[in-house]
């Protein structure tokens, strides 16, 4: 079952409805990234949230002219319209009164979603028979989606990947930083403007889909996981749609297999499962990553700790180190080193007065501040910096 | 008014009350180290804890699940830094990666559990339902006194009360601590007041609160009493001790208004039906939020600056 539809073989309306999904899911990742570039991901918490009166007083309208409670694009008329204003809100209060971001963020999102929960009970008590369905905005659910709002979700979504395109360099460099954009010549106010109609945007689409408590994990979730493998901007907006997209794709064809699994968190978790994969497995900041540079790390400074020893003449009692030295030839188990380790050691030694010397100049600071007892020095010096480094050293001593 | 009142609103009233003033204590110390948010977080996790902790004993008990909230609460701070260390990003995008899957992870098992038998969904978890606490054994004042009646008391109320108190009482004994580290931590760090385990402590007096509140009330009150009373009350006062008791009658009348305008306004405008106490609450703190912004004494920034 769940094979069937991954490969999209439920149906034309799941296929749809995954498609449409997908497209979404890609327009988060893409957008998110730049909001978390710009260091304001929790905004987009508060965007979310402050939708839900809008949506309410969409469907009270709606159904007050005779139309249909549910039709979708009205309903993401009115969640645009609050949760823009809900924008306006928390930008008045952090230029016009001296509370934080965070405490505009969060006094916005709980009342603004106080307020949809009492339009909610509102239309609980108006239309006991027609709500039903209204509060799946809350969690989001496919299960009941139109081949119309599918459409509509995807041709939004592809709206919103081609703005950002559009949008890429000046949101880039806001998000980099602010102040040099703003001096080369960038409306700061109205990029960031623009960044926040962009994550309305995908909000309002996300809402039927994903539902509003859990959009906001499409916008960060992906965004943070590319984060993890590249150190390019771009290269991470795109993987970021592409994790966005692989997550709402399997969350939507998932749920699509039994009635239980609402789609909203199926397609978070979906996604969490991608970020926990890469917080292990990505290349420079993954858990294994760092875990094999910090084995390589402490092999380092055993071995090069047990050739001064073995210079010095002095016992090895540490064990792993005398493993060491014996797995790369340079010592027997009992700690006498052999040829190789004799060459070795007398290299290290060599090095370290090299060193000595080096640091004892006070005019090669800088170099010499980059002594960490570990590094070779002729990744520092130039040959020729070390023939003159040579003459200064005391008299070349007998190795063992 | 006298009878039906002290049985179908007093207790309600009172738990609402009671919640609001439990997190808008701790709430003041959140809003000032500029930690509004983890309120927010705090009470998205706690369902996977309480579905959890249901899912273990088969049955809607408060103590186990206060446990697993707690747990839950826990769990999540410890998850955050994690992640925030490891992936080398900035903390708000960290608790946005694990409260909602959290919260993604409390809906799933909900939905997949059989809860059909107990008053246990997202919706309740979400709003509460302060409306339904009511106390069926008052037949008027006079039950205040009467040992019998006060027995069937909702438990919630006795259990919202020692809340508050173990908040208060804690808040009261670190108060000058509490402050310091809260204003200037590196002053506080000199001072030789472990600054990392205040922190701690006041997270977990948070996560306190938000439990209690949120089997009481649902996670959006919970949400709105730890930043829009103390956030209206910074706009009040520049002295911590002043903000703190603002903070508290913000939080006293929010909950007083919201409840009455719930349970009587829609009947005023000639309803029959009430509408959310829970989410009206939330609103009306957020109004006198706004007040107080249009009109505090204090609602701008010293030496008036402006942020871009």
């Amino acid at each position: 079952m769940i094979w069937q539809a991954l490969t999209l073989q439920l149906g034309y309306n799941a296929t749809l409805v995954a498609i449409g999904a997908t497209m979404l899911g890609i327009a988060a990742g893409v957008t998110g990234s730049f909001l978390f570039l710009r260091k304001r991901a929790l905004v987009s918490d508060a965007v979310s949230h402050a939708t839900l009166p809008g949506i309410g007083l969409a469907f009270i309208v709606m159904v007050a002219l005779g139309g249909e409670g549910r039709f979708l694009p009205g309903l993401m008329l009115g969640a645009a319209v609050s949760s823009g204003l809900g924008l306006l809100v928390i930008g008045w209060m952090i230029r016009r009164t001296r509370l934080t971001e965070d405490a505009a963020i969060g006094a916005v999102l709980s009342v603004f979603f106080g307020a949809g929960i009492v339009i909610l009970t509102v239309i609980q008590s108006m239309q006991a028979g027609r709500q039903a369905g209204l509060e799946s905005v809350l969690l989001g659910s496919t299960a009941g989606m139109l081949r119309a709002d599918a459409l509509v979700i995807a041709a939004g979504g592809a709206l919103v990947l081609l703005l950002v395109m559009l949008l890429r360099r000046p949101m880039l460099a806001v998000g980099f930083d602010p102040d040099f954009a703003a001096v080369t010549g960038t409306n700061v106010a109205r990029i960031d403007l623009a960044m926040m109609g962009l994550v309305m945007a995908v909000t309002v689409l996300g809402i039927t889909t994903v539902g509003l408590v859990l959009i906001v994990a499409l916008l960060i979730i992906p965004a943070v996981t590319a984060r993890l493998w590249t150190d390019n901007a771009l290269r991470m907006v795109g993987l970021a749609g592409l994790a966005g997209g692989l997550a709402a794709f399997v969350g939507a064809a998932v749920s699509a297999t039994a009635p239980a699994l609402p789609t909203g968190p199926i397609i978070v978790l979906a996604s969490f499962v991608l970020f926990v994969l890469s917080i292990a497995l990505a290349p420079a900041r993954g858990g294994v990553a760092l875990l094999l540079r910090q084995m390589r790390f402490r092999r380092r400074v055993h071995r090069r700790q047990g050739l001064l020893a073995l210079a010095a003449g002095q016992p090895i009692h540490e064990p792993f180190t005398l493993t060491l030295l014996a797995r790369e030839g340079m010592a027997r188990a009992d700690g006498v080193p052999t040829e190789a380790g004799r060459i070795a050691a007398a290299k290290a030694l060599l090095d370290e007065a090299r060193w000595a010397a080096l640091r004892g100049d006070p005019a090669q600071g800088l170099t010499a501040s980059r002594y960490d007892g570990l590094t070779p020095i002729e990744t520092v010096l130039t040959p020729d910096q070390i023939a003159e480094l040579d003459r200064h050293l005391p008299r070349p001593q007998a190795v063992i | 008014m006298g009878a039906e009142f002290v049985a179908l609103s007093l207790t309600p009233l009172l738990i609402g009350v009671l919640a609001a003033v439990t997190c808008a204590l701790p709430g003041n110390f959140l809003l000032l180290r500029r930690q509004a948010l983890i309120g927010d977080a705090i009470s998205h996790v706690v369902l996977p804890g309480i579905v959890a902790a249901f899912l273990l004993t088969g049955r809607v008990a408060a103590l186990p699940m206060m446990l697993g909230a707690a747990g839950a609460a826990l769990v999540s701070v410890v998850l955050i830094e994690a992640v925030r260390r490891t992936a080398r990003i900035e903390a708000g995008a960290a608790m946005g990666v694990i409260f909602t899957t959290l919260f993604a992870a409390g809906v799933l098992l909900l939905e997949q559990s059989d809860t059909s038998g107990v008053h246990l969904d997202v919706e309740h978890a979400l709003y509460g339902n302060l409306e339904s606490l009511i106390w069926l054994d008052a037949t008027g004042w006079a039950s205040l006194l009467d040992p019998v009646a006060l027995s069937g008391l909702p438990p919630e109320l006795p259990r919202m009360a020692v809340a508050l108190l173990i908040v208060a009482l804690s808040i009261a004994v670190m108060w000058r601590p509490l402050a310091i580290a809260t204003f200037d931590e590196g002053f506080a760090a000199t001072l030789g007041l472990p600054v990392r385990a205040i922190g701690l402590a006041l997270v977990m007096l948070a996560a306190l609160a938000a439990v209690a509140a949120f089997d009481a009330v649902g996670s959006i009150i919970v949400i709105a009493m730890f930043i829009c009373p103390p956030a209206a009350a910074r706009m009040m006062t520049d002295r911590l001790l002043a903000q703190a008791a603002w903070s508290v009658g913000f939080a006293i009348l929010s909950a007083v208004l919201g409840y009455v305008l719930a349970g009587y306004g829609p009947l005023w405008l000639g309803f029959a039906n009430s509408v959310s106490a829970a989410g009206m609450i939330a609103t009306v703190s957020g109004l006198i939020l706004g007040v107080t912004m249009m009109i505090g004494p204090c609602r701008r920034r010293a030496g008036g600056a402006t942020v871009h």
